[in-house]
């Protein structure tokens, strides 16, 4: 297994630039996902990893060996593209063994991989059946060992799960993650999906326009948006933006949102810009006496434990998670309070979070 | 608007009984969403009520009209598809004026104007009345499509997953709006999706289907709280409830004829006492921590915990459930009702396959 290295790569296709310079690492073992928008450069990224692309510029390192040049066939790596097509003629120790057929590896070799394989899977007692018989659970199973038989140093996956419904990808995100743990292999993992991203990734790297944005563990990502992009696209629904009053000096602890004073983690910078926007998370908000803010409730959505409520401000629409316990009613007047400690402020012009209590240095990777 | 009343609706294509024996009403000004996997019969449903199918079996009232052999025009109804059909060469005000200018409702130009101001006012889309269909994003396109329905106001509008074809976001923004613009209208909506949140957030009442049978319907929190068996339990919620057997968690005091019980996520709470575990996988979501455990006997099963709760994968630990929050069901898969519910009206209870 091995860690992955890119250098100030990248990449351009004419006058398109599909990947601004990006330096990062990922780490032997992790599982490393790379989250955006279409068109952000993610796939563009994982193919110069898996050398299918050349970058315009850089160079990309595999346990610490430059493989830039090297061929795809050289590099040790397996592209996942789907998970789901078998061939559905052969038993399943067909399926699994089939890369390894086609590396030309001796019988006997080839037999005890493809059997220590479907023991970690936990489909050794299937070896000989039929994949048209099995369950679907099972068929992923398979399809799953037949990329992991060859025992590559890194597994690149290309939005694998795309193609399913919501329930059964969840299900294969907790699959997949399991057997990343038995296996210890370094992955990265393509996708648009940031629920996908949130539930798999030991750390996220979110593009946007060509360009990483931000990587960090789930949770920090969740919690310490760097730019507003992250904090929007992260999260469902994501994060409550608001504008507010710029011309912030450091080691200030609130802002002013349409008039009202609003406390916020201890600024580490300033912003001299007249312009900042305010960060909350909708689990942030309480809904309680007068508020710092006031709102009219436009919409109340039941969710089990919990209930969305959608409320109107002078400073736009914000999305309130709140217990199921509370009752509200539409057109209601109510009173927002925000959780002083998880406030993110960001300078509205660079769309960037400005360094506080909250979000603090050397996060990025 | 109208009352829609369905008894006893049945529907086969070929050997295929798409929908059999439907027993349910869409009350004047209610939205009622059917929920259920492809095949269950959704669409099916709404186009027997549209009139584009005939139903084998039983009666459609409209209106406390009996519809069964009317034809669609004759129905009063507005349906919105998954996909946006609007005229691309048209603009947005066109567009939804289209109906409004059909020949024999004679409208005034007056009328019309503010009936489409109207409706693109609660739309937000009144800026862009003077665009071509071509010139919105998907989101603008969508609303213009649902707007298109809203502007007559036939007895009943039908929807198959109008919101399906939107990412995410804009879903989440759009599903809220036309909750509120159904109650301001006083609408009476039947809507159908696969989509369980959608389901939640927006029904009065939610009917959930398999296998073209109505397993149950009440009100989201009925549903969700009091799942009629196994498989309505697990079509609600994420992650999905948790069924295993009672001994699993040391249950010993479950109601007789217990088979298995069921147990929300988001009620396990990790405690000094209860079942030992061992923690397979953390999820720290931010917003939550979904951790997959392994009990006694090899049974997994979900928590949803707080954010930050700070476990180590493959630790020990001990797992309880919030008290009353037990589910029990029988060996056909029903909940068994305990003394304390209240009376369950409108649970159906037919042999819907369970599980």
């Amino acid at each position: 297994m091995a860690d992955i290295h890119l250098d100030k790569v990248k990449k351009r296709f004419g006058d398109f630039v599909a990947v601004r310079e990006s330096t990062f690492t990922i780490r032997d073992g992790e599982f490393f996902v790379m989250l955006g928008p279409s068109g952000c450069g993610k796939t563009t990224t994982l193919r110069m990893i898996a050398g299918l692309e050349l970058p315009s510029e850089g160079r990309i390192l595999l346990d610490g060996e430059d493989v830039t040049f090297n061929r795809a066939s050289q590099r040790d790596i397996a592209f996942v593209f789907q998970l789901f097509a078998l061939y559905p003629h052969m038993n399943v120790r067909k399926n699994i063994g089939f890369p390894l057929v086609s590396q030309g590896l001796p019988r006997r070799e080839i037999r005890s991989r493809v059997e220590e394989t479907a023991k970690l899977l936990r489909i050794d007692h299937l070896l000989n059946s039929r994949v048209s018989g099995l369950s679907s659970g099972d068929r992923q199973r398979v399809a799953l060992g037949r990329a992991i038989v060859r025992r590559p140093k890194a597994f690149l996956m290309d939005e694998p799960l795309g193609a399913l419904d919501a329930e059964f990808r969840e299900l294969m995100c907790e699959e997949l993650r399991l057997l990343h743990k038995r296996i210890d292999a370094t992955t990265v993992y393509v996708t648009h999906d940031q629920i996908e991203a949130m539930s798999m990734a030991d750390r996220i790297a979110v593009m946007n326009h060509a360009e990483v944005l931000q990587i960090g563990t789930p949770a920090e990502v969740y919690t310490r948006p760097a730019s507003m992009f992250v904090a929007g696209f992260i999260g469902s629904p994501a994060m409550n933006l608001l504008p507010a009053e710029g011309g912030l000096e450091m080691g200030a602890q609130a802002v002013r949102v349409n008039g009202a004073q609003v406390a916020v983690p201890r600024l580490r910078e300033g912003l001299a810009g007249d312009r900042a926007v305010l960060g909350v998370r909708p689990e942030h908000i309480s809904i309680a006496g007068d508020g710092q803010l006031r709102g009219t409730v436009f919409g109340v959505e039941y969710m089990g434990t919990r209930q969305l409520v959608t409320v109107d401000t002078h400073a736009g629409r914000l999305k309130v998670r709140a217990p199921n316990t509370l009752r509200v009613l539409d057109g209601e007047t109510v009173g927002l309070t925000f959780d002083a400690n998880r406030l993110v402020v960001f300078d509205a012009a660079s769309e960037k979070a400005l360094k506080s209590d909250l979000i603090r240095e050397g996060d990025d990777g | 608007m109208a009352e829609v009343v369905l008894s006893g609706i049945s529907k086969s294509f070929g050997a295929v009984r798409a929908v059999d024996g439907l027993d349910f009403q869409v009350a004047d000004g209610e939205l009622v969403v059917l929920l259920g996997p492809t095949g269950a019969g959704k669409t099916t449903t709404l186009r027997l009520v549209a009139g584009l199918e005939k139903p084998d079996e039983g009666t459609i009232a409209i209106g406390e009209v009996d519809v069964t052999a009317a034809p669609p025009a004759a129905r009063d109804v507005a349906f919105v598809f998954q996909q946006y059909s609007l005229y691309p060469h048209y603009t947005v005000y066109d567009n939804l004026a289209f109906p409004l200018r059909a020949p024999g409702r004679d409208l005034a130009r007056e009328e019309i104007d503010a009936r489409v101001g109207e409706i693109a006012r609660l739309l937000q889309i009144e800026s862009k009345l003077e665009n071509k269909a071509t010139q919105l994003s998907g989101g603008e396109m969508q609303r213009v499509a649902i707007g298109r329905a809203l502007v007559r106001t036939p007895s009943i509008y039908l929807m198959d997953e109008p919101l399906s074809s939107l990412d995410a976001k804009l879903r989440e923004d759009l599903r809220v709006e036309l909750k509120r613009i159904q109650r301001d209208l006083g609408a009476t909506i039947l809507y159908v999706t696969h989509d369980q949140l959608e389901a939640m957030t927006l029904a009065d009442r939610i009917g959930v289907l398999a296998e073209g049978r109505l397993v149950q319907i009440g009100t989201p929190r009925e549903v969700y709280e009091k799942p009629a068996n196994i498989y309505v339990a697990r079509r609600l919620g994420t992650p999905q409830i948790n069924v295993l057997s009672p001994a699993a968690l040391g249950v010993t005091d479950a109601p007789a004829d217990t088979d298995r019980l069921g147990v929300r996520p988001e009620d396990l709470r990790l405690t000094s006492q209860g079942a030992p575990a061992q923690v397979l996988n953390v999820e720290d979501l931010g917003v939550e921590t979904v951790v997959l455990l392994e009990v006694g006997g090899g049974e997994r099963l979900h928590a949803l915990l707080p954010a930050g709760e700070t476990l180590m994968p493959d630790g020990e630990v001990k797992v309880s459930m919030r008290p009353r929050s037990a589910i029990y069901f029988d060996s056909e898969g029903w909940r068994i009702t305990e003394s304390h519910d209240a009376p369950e009206a409108e649970t159906e209870r037919r042999g819907a396959d369970v599980g």
